[in-house]
């Protein structure tokens, strides 16, 4: 059976799965698209949320950002999972227990304030629209990728897909679909990385082959890849290179930007009980870190594995002790194959620039003792594999472990559900915030039950072709989704919702000045070093570390943004006069658990 | 938060947990994994220091016991106080 036969057996049989959900779980009143009629249970909800959670970038980029850059990037990894604390403890319950449908519902409540309210939807426009981007695009490469379709036909599949489900079943149809994408995502994602780790280390688990010994000897893996990587020239990869301080606040940026993310938030409406949602959390990071604690060992093992494969005397860390790859066996050998499938796609090519018939792989200003001495002796003129896109450390993993067919089929399907998932969730909270928090909430609040479902499935339909034609031709900002979006969630959702929780001091004025002052000094401070609106060449500064303020990085802002909301609003409130009563008596409400149950008859 | 302070006893035993498990969450992550890893370079695993296990498995661990712990808790808390579902 052909490759493309078997990618098509797999993925349709997904989609087919997704289908068979979407028409089963029917949406027929406002609770049941907002909040699944608040009955997901909290085992479910996690899965739904770490599907809902982990995007294609998680599945396909992740792996490679760590690869290519070792301990530094571990940011992702601590960032990604740490803000599901934050939300166990100091959003999720809470929200929960308020009982509404949407975030900038809470944030129009307790500030009793209608612009502060739209402050949030158009926060949460912005972050939500910048997201959904990046999966749709991520859709459409997967597609062109595996299934011989150009890149927007790619796409306008996907959309319709998500269609049916969004459409027919809003939140409903979605946390079911999300529940099966991620069964699919976490064994695509397993699969590959058990059959490597067994390989180079013997250890079934990939977290502990990490940490193992290689295959037939006593060193172990890690020592081997620093060792070989530092003698082709590259930094070391467990060790430390860049500013801590930047490492610390990036990290926090991505813990505090995850909080406060609405598609993430919302989730945590579907359960029961305001217990439930603090358990949720805990099973959400559950299957969050099935995922999360096996990227690192994909990330290293493949970047071991590349190397191997340019240097083959580098499997016993020997780097130079054989000659580099030859262009022939590139070229011509079976194994080698899916150099050259990839060389076709762009992400991977070579060049023989000395002219020697091998292709030598190496850091060219790397510093490294051997490395000069074969450079003199081989007349190398300057790096030979000359482009290596991080996607393929995941999207051609099994390849490069010459797994069979069906495993890279079950990779390509993996790969869509984390989109896809990912994209529902998005396109739900943008939908629920046009159809509840504007239509209902600003231009028509007598609207009916009926009318209101009809304006929330109207609004779905209108986002997923306006997130389709963005993926079609992404804006500027699309690839700053790290940046712009969780440097505004850090910087606007979450301070507002934890003050609106934490404080019952903070009031309209305050959270309004709070808000606005967090979203402009971050959205400035971006704009200066990555250019207004992401227009190339309109950046005031050049987008360097020596330019940046204290040496803070635009996508770490989002921590310094949180901070002068913070500030902001606790000045402002302080000078104007406290909250009413009633306002008040709302905090005191949604502090205890009591009464979540009633709160749904809304 | 400074005047109006809840004096609820409920939510005063609430916040004295979060300070707790904060406190853990920040001493895993942005201490043994970033900031102290230098200090404790000393303790090898796997072909690395503790810092670098910090970094890539074992803050997501503890993050995760953190929560269960802090669910836990509340749900006794709750109980204790009258104010469970």
């Amino acid at each position: 059976m052909s490759q493309f036969t078997l990618n098509l057996i797999f993925i349709g049989l997904s989609f087919a799965l997704y289908i068979g959900i979407a028409i089963w779980a029917r949406a027929g009143s406002t609770s049941e698209f907002y909040a699944a009629n608040r009955g997901v249970s909290p085992v479910m909800n996690g899965m739904a949320t770490a599907a809902d959670w982990m995007s294609a970038a998680s599945f396909i980029s992740m792996a490679g950002l760590i690869a290519f850059t070792g301990y530094d990037n571990s940011t992702f990894l601590m960032g990604w999972t740490g803000g599901y604390v934050l939300l166990a403890m100091l959003l999720a319950p809470y929200l929960r227990k308020f009982g509404k449908f949407t975030v900038p519902e809470f944030i129009g409540d307790r500030f009793y304030s209608g612009t502060a309210r739209i402050i949030g939807v158009i926060c949460l426009l912005i972050i939500s629209i910048t997201y959904v981007i990046g999966q749709m695009t991520g859709v459409g490469v997967t597609f062109s990728r595996y299934l011989e379709v150009s890149n927007s036909t790619g796409l306008w599949i996907g959309a319709a897909l998500v269609f049916c489900y969004a459409v027919l079943g809003g939140m409903k149809g979605i946390t079911y679909t999300q529940v099966a994408q991620y069964i699919v995502l976490i064994i695509a994602y397993t699969i590959p990385a058990v059959f490597i780790a067994l390989q180079l280390t013997g250890h079934v688990l990939p977290q502990t082959g990490l940490f193992g010994s290689l295959n037939g000897s006593d060193t172990k893996f890690l020592t081997t890849l620093d060792q070989v990587v530092t003698d082709l020239g590259f930094k070391s990869y467990t060790g430390h290179h860049g500013s801590t301080f930047n490492m610390v606040l990036f990290t926090l940026a991505l813990m505090i930007g995850t909080a406060g993310l609405p598609h993430v938030i919302i989730r945590f409406f579907t359960v029961p009980k305001v217990s439930d949602a603090r358990k949720s959390a805990g099973w959400a990071l559950v299957f969050i870190a099935l995922l999360y604690t096996v990227a690192p060992a994909v990330g290293s093992m493949s970047r071991f594995n590349l190397t191997t494969t340019m240097w083959p005397g580098a499997a016993t860390g020997e780097t130079f002790s054989q000659p580099a790859v030859s262009l022939d066996s590139i070229q011509n050998d079976p194994e080698k194959e899916w150099m050259r499938n990839w060389q076709v796609t762009g992400l991977l090519d070579w060049e023989d620039k000395n002219g020697d018939g091998l292709i030598q792989y190496y850091n060219d200003g790397g510093e490294s003792e051997a490395l000069a001495a074969v450079v003199t002796e081989q007349n190398l003129q300057g790096n030979e594999l000359t482009t290596v896109n991080r996607d393929i450390m995941v999207l051609a993993n099994p390849e490069i472990a010459n797994l069979p067919g069906w495993v890279i089929a079950i990779v390509a399907a993996g790969g869509l559900a984390a989109a896809l998932s990912t994209a529902a969730g998005l396109l739900l909270a943008i939908s629920g915030a046009v159809s509840h928090d504007l239509v209902k909430g600003a231009i028509n609040p007598n609207i009916s039950e009926k009318g209101e479902l009809l304006a929330a499935r109207i609004s779905m339909a209108v986002s997923i072709l306006v997130a389709t034609f963005l993926g079609l031709n992404p804006p500027g900002f699309a690839a700053q989704t790290v940046a712009l979006a969780f440097g505004l969630a850090a910087s606007s959702i979450f301070p507002v919702l934890m003050m609106g929780i934490f404080s019952k001091r903070i009031n309209k004025q305050g959270a309004i000045a709070g808000m606005l002052a967090g979203i402009l000094s971050t959205l400035l401070y971006i704009f200066t070093y990555k250019g207004w609106f992401f227009i190339a060449g309109t950046n005031m500064l050049e987008d360097t570390a020596a330019n940046w303020l204290f040496g803070i990085s635009p996508a770490s802002f989002g921590v310094i943004g949180a901070l002068i909301n913070f500030g902001v609003a606790y000045v402002v409130s302080n000078a104007t006069e406290e909250p009413p009563a009633h306002v008040q008596d709302l905090v005191e409400s949604i502090r205890v658990p009591r009464g979540a149950g009633d709160a749904q008859a809304h | 938060m400074s005047d109006r302070q809840s004096s609820n006893a409920y939510w005063q035993a609430n916040l004295k947990i979060i300070y707790v498990c904060i406190a853990i969450w920040a001493l895993v992550s942005y201490g043994f994994a970033i900031i102290l890893r230098p200090l404790l370079s000393g303790i090898k695993i796997g072909g690395t220091d503790l810092g670098f296990w910090f970094a890539q498995q074992g803050s997501i661990l503890v993050f995760i016991v953190l929560i269960f712990f802090y669910a836990a808790r509340m749900n006794k808390l709750d109980r204790d106080h009258g104010v469970d579902e």
